[in-house]
């Protein structure tokens, strides 16, 4: 760890501040992102996972959300403090985002071409013929065939997966250092799916960049990520590299959620196999526990998990866990 | 299997109205043809005034005073649609007319629709406080009463084209407003408007190449539809004496200057009312098909 990563979050708290009382959406998230890395951030819906994203290009959604604590790092400097029109220019050009639909990710009424150099004009001013020179080289980069017809035609006659793609073109046109992707797949076909993944991954280790891959599914996560970090109500249970946490997850509920993932091998549900769940449902964020978030889940549950949270505990060189019940390297 | 189709009875009604499709919804492909031949035949009208116009429509023949259209009895070749009390022809009057009617069209709604674009897509991509200040505005002046509103400026700006535009911008921007507001609310949700804010574009630039483009059909559409209103809103404030003075033709102020006579010489008010319904009808089904023509979720059909 002596290189100084691109990224990093460090106690990272947004609330939504409504009528009713706070919501602690993202309560002391940390992590860090190396350069050229893939971190998978996976947990359930209303987790805070898209929140975490949103707080880090600080575009937090209207109503209320505000982030109350904490510092963003991007290359050592801490983007929380900068003003809004520093943070435009650091937008698009030194971290951008892919988001999950790719259906309404482009504007209806423009030809993909003017959205692309919408986006490279933002960069720097060159002549036209150059900026379509590098719109149809976007296209290329992104393994769309025939690009120079392609930029005359608008997204409606584009297949989801062929859109996502220039969406990815578009992000990644400004060559940002850290892109995070919030469920890109989620919404394209299973074969798709895969294409679209192993595109993401070449373009990583063409750019260097580093992804920081927001999803649900354990599947794709054991596809691209180099580390995990797995989150629940607001906070970071246990980060690790991918093998560690797939082989020996240390937390209750990673294990939980890794034993709630389909297999390909025994009985299927249904037939004598049945999925395993988890009990219950997650606290409100309004009012959350004293101890341990999971506490009121947890198979191991004691007493000592309900009087006070754990802390985050080192197992491995690179593995961390927040539970009372993990043995310290 | 080569589907025949039903033999279709030649309707000029099915142009004006198109026929219902099993899938309930309307065939919007037919366009409308009669409404487009009266609005240019009016178009042409206002134009070409001076040119078209057998009489001038302010020098007064009392001799030929109240002369039925020319044919009815008493009716006089000179006059194809008779003249007035003091003797000046309809016809070039109405001719005439229709280019005060389409002046004050399209001054107001440029002026109107084009404050309600604006205060819409502010109000709508912003939110927060300067929404609910805009919206309060836009209620208030629903709230108001445009005519009692119009005769007032009348009186203190006192009567005039300007004043007239203004009045009926005044009535148009609020409708304007809180419609594509409406639609300006669901587009900021929309993915391609948080990869902008990504992207690093400005609010301003954001609601100029992102969110304006995209509401341009339902403006043009209301456009459209608020011609009909702005003829009939010049027509009453003409009548009512605070819109164009006289001796200038418009089609409201012809009717109020017949109205006295409606009884003997009925044809000096109802040509130009005439006039109004037709061409107010004409442009409200020349709107409605290109709503329809310009929904996207028809287009596709």
């Amino acid at each position: 760890m002596s290189e100084q990563p691109v990224l990093e979050v460090r106690d990272l708290h947004t609330h939504f501040f409504l009528r009713r009382g706070v919501v602690k959406a993202v309560d002391g998230v940390s992590f860090s992102l190396r350069r050229g890395e893939v971190l998978g951030l996976v947990g359930e819906s209303g987790c805070g996972k898209s929140l975490t994203a949103l707080s880090l290009m600080r575009l937090l959604p209207r109503g209320g959300a505000r982030t109350v604590k904490g510092e963003v790092l991007l290359d050592g400097e801490n983007i929380l403090e900068r003003t809004p029109a520093e943070m435009r220019e650091i937008r698009g050009r030194r971290i951008s985002m892919v988001l999950q639909d790719p259906q309404t990710s482009l504007n209806p009424v423009f030809s993909i071409g003017d959205q692309l150099r919408e986006a490279i004009q933002r960069r720097k001013r060159a002549p036209h013929a150059e900026i379509i020179k590098e719109a149809v080289a976007a296209l290329r980069r992104v393994e769309i065939a025939a690009p120079e017809q392609r930029l005359d035609q608008y997204p409606h006659q584009m297949s989801g997966g062929m859109k996502q793609r220039v969406v990815g073109a578009i992000a990644i046109s400004g060559e940002p250092g850290v892109l995070i992707a919030d469920e890109p797949t989620t919404a394209l076909d299973v074969t798709i799916q895969l294409q679209y993944l192993k595109l993401l991954k070449r373009l990583q280790a063409e750019t260097g960049m580093a992804i920081l891959f927001i999803t649900h599914d354990f599947g794709v996560v054991g596809r691209m990520c180099d580390r995990v970090a797995v989150m629940y109500a607001g906070r970071i249970v246990e980060c690790g590299p991918v093998r560690q946490i797939f082989e020996a997850p240390q937390h209750p509920y990673t294990r939980a959620l890794i034993a709630s993932v389909p297999k390909m091998t025994g009985p299927p549900p249904g037939m004598g196999g049945r999925l395993a769940t988890i009990e219950g449902q997650p606290p409100s964020l309004m009012d959350l526990p004293v101890g341990c978030r999971f506490a009121g889940r947890c198979p191991l549950v004691e007493q000592r998990c309900l009087d006070a949270y754990p802390g985050t505990v080192r197992i491995g060189p690179e593995h961390t866990a927040d539970c009372w019940k993990v043995v310290p390297a | 299997m080569a589907i025949a189709d039903p033999p279709r009875r030649l309707s000029l009604w099915r142009l004006v109205w198109p026929a219902r499709v099993p899938g309930g919804f309307r065939r919007t492909a037919r366009v409308p043809w009669i409404p487009i031949a009266i609005i240019s035949v009016i178009v042409v009208m206002a134009l070409f005034a001076p040119l078209l116009a057998p009489y001038s429509p302010i020098d007064q023949t009392l001799r030929d005073k109240l002369l039925p259209p020319a044919w009815l009895a008493g009716g006089s070749d000179r006059y194809f649609l008779g003249t007035d009390a003091f003797g000046r022809d309809i016809l070039s009057r109405l001719i005439h007319g229709a280019r005060i009617s389409l002046i004050v069209a399209l001054l107001a709604l440029t002026a109107g629709g084009g404050v309600g674009l604006l205060v819409g897509i502010v109000a709508g991509y912003l939110g927060g406080a300067v929404d609910s200040v805009l919206m309060r505005l836009v209620d208030a002046a629903f709230a108001f009463p445009a005519i009692l509103f119009a005769l007032l400026l009348a009186v203190t700006m006192g009567q005039g084209l300007g004043t007239l535009v203004i009045a009926i911008s005044l009535l148009l921007w609020a409708s304007f407003a809180r419609l594509i507001r409406g639609e300006v609310l669901s587009l900021r949700q929309r993915d391609f408007v948080a990869l902008a804010r990504v992207r690093g574009c400005s609010a301003p630039r954001i609601m100029l190449t992102h969110i304006l483009p995209n509401v341009f059909n339902t403006f043009m559409v209301l456009v459209t539809l608020n011609i009909g209103v702005v003829i009939i809103a010049e027509a009453t404030l003409s009548f009512l004496g605070a819109g164009i003075p006289p001796p200038t033709p418009s089609w409201g102020l012809m009717i109020s200057e017949g109205r006295g006579r409606i009884a003997d010489a009925w044809w000096v008010a109802l040509i130009p009312g005439i006039a109004i319904t037709l061409m107010v009808l004409a442009v409200n089904l020349f709107g409605d098909w290109l709503r329809d023509r310009l929904d996207p979720r028809l287009r596709q059909l």
